[in-house]
């Protein structure tokens, strides 16, 4: 079956990206590691921005200027101006195909505030934003024809003599097959990396940065991969998510004695570290929405009283949020340029393991759900024009990927290396790092690396080896660790998310 | 304490600290700790992306979102092949959405959407496909083609939806294997984690079939089985 372009990744950015291709004429195959809808866009909450000045007045420019400001200098003006001034026609867009969003009285798209914006411009469904855009797109994918493929892996990505992407190598990974897929052009919308810091983090467990490292070892450009954005509201023992929202919407953050002691609405590295500050004292730290009332949190918030109560006992209606801050979005990524191409030809990135220079050292909250649409359409587009220009040729490259399921026993165990690497990783390549911590972190990792042959699978099943899926990760985890401290380390002055300590 | 797992045809029992620990916790442990080779599903542990669905003690749940008792015996869900241990294969499952025409058919450029109308399906649009439903809905013992729970509300969803301009198409859809096949048994409502009643999304599309002219096939049929217009014996 020929593909003109295979799309890597089934979440917002990948959905999007195949409905555009397939508009575009192209024939298009989607492939995911889970299943389309449990993608990490499911878990986003807070909202979608746009400056379309339902709650107050907005303006295109002043989404321009607080997404600049949060960059820190590391955005490409260019970018973040397309980004924002599309972001009213991609909500419109959403709107058009049925996504629920939340209203006001005046039968307008309703919106709130987020961290580090200067009016309320985060549209939302509830606390259910990213679930009900995800199933939207995943609907209409299913409307357009689009063949879905579930549960393959992304092992190895396919080049021909001319250095140009000819499809990818997969590992079924129901029944254990390693899958060969030709294809014109690649789209990667594989997600980002935050598992790295393992249980530190509020991100899926499949958030494993597989794209990122399997386009690295092709030869594309990994960016800015320091820049981690640590989200302030994560429930203390499970971090589960607490959005954004809960601060935009009134809520305060509270230390053992009942002080604040920060701006809840500054951007979130600002928070965090503030926060970070008050822990290293000895402090507890806690959300505090009481005084929003029963009725309003129901409304706007029902999912964080849901997964507060279960996670950490406590009904926010009453009682105080036990939070810390935790690994929440990855702004490093692999390096596209403004028609969201790689450095390999053929190569398309899209969501948040590409690194579109929009968020530079620091996310505002809002503009990932943006992100994923506006430039998962660029990238289904791109990507849908170079396949259709190219001439068709029967490459058939060989894939070189070999499965190894080892019988030996395993010195080490790697969900323990695993384990110990998120922690290593919260306390050195953190939210206040240090170039002593950064340079024993990276020894660390290297070190690990070089031990890589004493760990091993111990399922030797080729159905459903979920124990070969997870070292496979554990690998490229590897990898990308490896590029955020070593790049951390490049960087001696604090930058947003990145920030040094004296 | 013990918990035990359905693994191939048999349960394999767990010696495992449960205290105040939602299931998936306690998997996890499980297959770090004392078996690498058991397989299950997970994903955002925080009940939406409805990868960790199964069964307790014969009850749908979220592996996320229950939190263990001693002596709980969990089993992957029904109605659905099982790939390995609680690991099951939805795509037949999640295919009747595409069978049922599950979207918006228009779209819809300038129709304004009152809060009120976004009501409508506010719930309906909290799905999180977890299938919960369609492992606790009966039919599939007499109808492995039917639409089922989570494509009908999915269905109904789009109906109610005040932006869906053509809905002619949904409804000619779930005529056959659809509506009309559901015994209204609310076993879907009493399992689903978002607190959907596909039962009653189920009851409402039949009231708009009926208004499009649709009569119940079942209620159609009982007229020539026997008996006549007076109720008397045919023969």
């Amino acid at each position: 079956m020929k593909i003109d372009v295979l799309i890597i990744g089934a979440g917002g950015a990948g959905l999007v990206a195949a409905l555009n291709a397939k508009k575009s004429g192209a024939e298009v195959l989607l492939i995911t590691k889970e299943y389309p809808t449990r993608s990490q866009t499911c878990m986003a909450q807070g909202g979608i921005n746009a400056a379309l000045g339902n709650a107050g007045e907005d303006s295109v420019e002043a989404h321009v200027q607080n997404t600049l400001k949060s960059a820190h200098g590391l955005a490409n003006e260019e970018a973040v101006r397309l980004m924002c001034s599309e972001a009213p026609n991609a909500v419109e867009w959403l709107d058009s195909i049925g996504v629920c969003f939340s209203r006001t009285k005046e039968a307008k798209i309703a919106q709130r505030t987020l961290g580090g914006a200067s009016a309320s411009r985060a549209c939302y469904a509830q606390d259910y934003t990213g679930l009900k855009i995800l199933h939207t797109l995943y609907d209409r994918c299913l409307s357009e024809g689009i063949e879905i493929l579930s549960e393959r892996y992304l092992v190895e990505l396919l080049k021909d003599d001319e250095n140009a992407i000819a499809g990818a190598t997969v590992l079924n990974i129901k029944n254990g097959e390693i899958e060969k897929y030709d294809s014109t052009a690649v789209i990667l919308a594989t997600g980002g990396y935050s598992r790295i810091y393992d249980k530190n983090s509020t991100n899926s467990t499949a958030s494993t940065g597989d794209g990122i490292a399997v386009a690295s070892r092709a030869g594309a450009t990994m960016v800015d991969m320091e820049f981690v954005q640590f989200h302030p509201t994560a429930l203390k023992n499970s971090s589960i998510l607490i959005s954004e929202s809960a601060r935009g919407e009134g809520g305060y953050l509270l230390n053992s004695k009942g002080e604040r002691f920060t701006n809840e609405l500054a951007p979130r590295d600002e928070v965090s570290r503030a926060i970070n500050e008050e822990i290293l004292k000895g402090e507890d730290i806690f959300l505090d929405i009481r005084h929003l009332g029963e009725e309003f949190i129901e409304e706007g918030l029902p999912q964080e009283r849901k997964l507060a109560k279960l996670y950490e006992n406590v009904d926010p209606v009453h009682d105080l949020i036990p939070i810390r801050p935790v690994a929440h979005y990855t702004m490093g990524g692999i390096e596209v340029d403004e028609s969201s191409s790689t450095n390999i030809q053929g190569l398309f990135a899209a969501g948040e393991c590409a690194n579109h220079r929009v968020h530079g050292a620091n996310r505002l909250g809002g503009n990932s759900l943006l992100e994923i649409v506006v430039f998962g359409e660029q990238a289904g587009k791109a990507a849908a024009e170079y396949a259709l220009g190219k001439e068709s040729l029967e490459r058939n490259v060989q894939s070189n990927f070999q499965l190894k399921l080892e019988t030996h026993e395993h010195e080490l165990d790697f969900y323990e290396m695993r384990e110990y690497i998120g922690n290593l990783f919260y306390k050195n390549v953190g939210i206040v790092r240090k170039k002593s911590e950064l340079q024993s972190a990276l020894d660390e990792i290297k070190d690990i690396k070089s031990k890589l042959h004493l760990m091993g699978v111990s399922d030797k099943s080729k159905v459903y080896n979920t124990n070969l899926v997870e070292f496979l990760e554990f690998q490229n985890m590897l990898d990308i660790c490896e590029e955020v401290a070593s790049s951390a380390l490049k960087r001696d002055v604090s930058c947003g998310a990145h920030f040094m300590a004296e | 304490m013990k918990i035990s797992v359905k693994r191939e045809d048999k349960f394999v029992e767990y010696e495992v600290n449960i205290a105040e620990r939602t299931l998936l916790e306690v998997l996890k442990e499980i297959k770090t700790k004392q078996d690498k080779s058991l397989a299950f599903s997970s994903g955002c542990r925080s009940s939406v992306c409805g990868s960790c669905s199964m069964r307790v003690n014969g009850k749908e749940v979220l592996a996320c979102s229950y939190k263990l008792q001693d002596g709980d015996r969990v089993e992957p869900l029904k109605n659905v092949p099982i790939i390995r241990d609680l690991v099951v294969d939805m795509n037949k499952a999640y295919a009747f959405n595409a069978k049922a025409k599950a979207w918006q058919k228009t779209i819809s450029k300038s129709i304004a959407v009152a809060q009120d109308d976004e009501k409508i399906n506010e719930v309906q649009s909290d799905c999180i496909l977890c299938g919960a439903c369609y492992s606790a809905c009966p039919v599939y013992a007499v109808n492995e083609e039917f639409l089922g729970p989570f494509s009908l509300t999915r269905v109904w969803k789009y109906v109610s939806d005040v932006r869906e301009e053509d809905e002619k198409e949904k409804i000619d859809t779930i005529q056959t294997n659809g509506v009309w096949d559901c015994t209204l048994c609310n076993e879907c409502t009493l399992v689903c984690p978002q607190n959907i009643s596909s039962k009653s999304d189920i009851e409402k599309l039949r009231s708009k079939s009926a208004m499009a002219g649709y009569t119940d096939p079942s209620f159609a049929n009982s007229f020539n089985t026997g008996f006549g217009f007076d109720g008397s014996p045919t023969f």
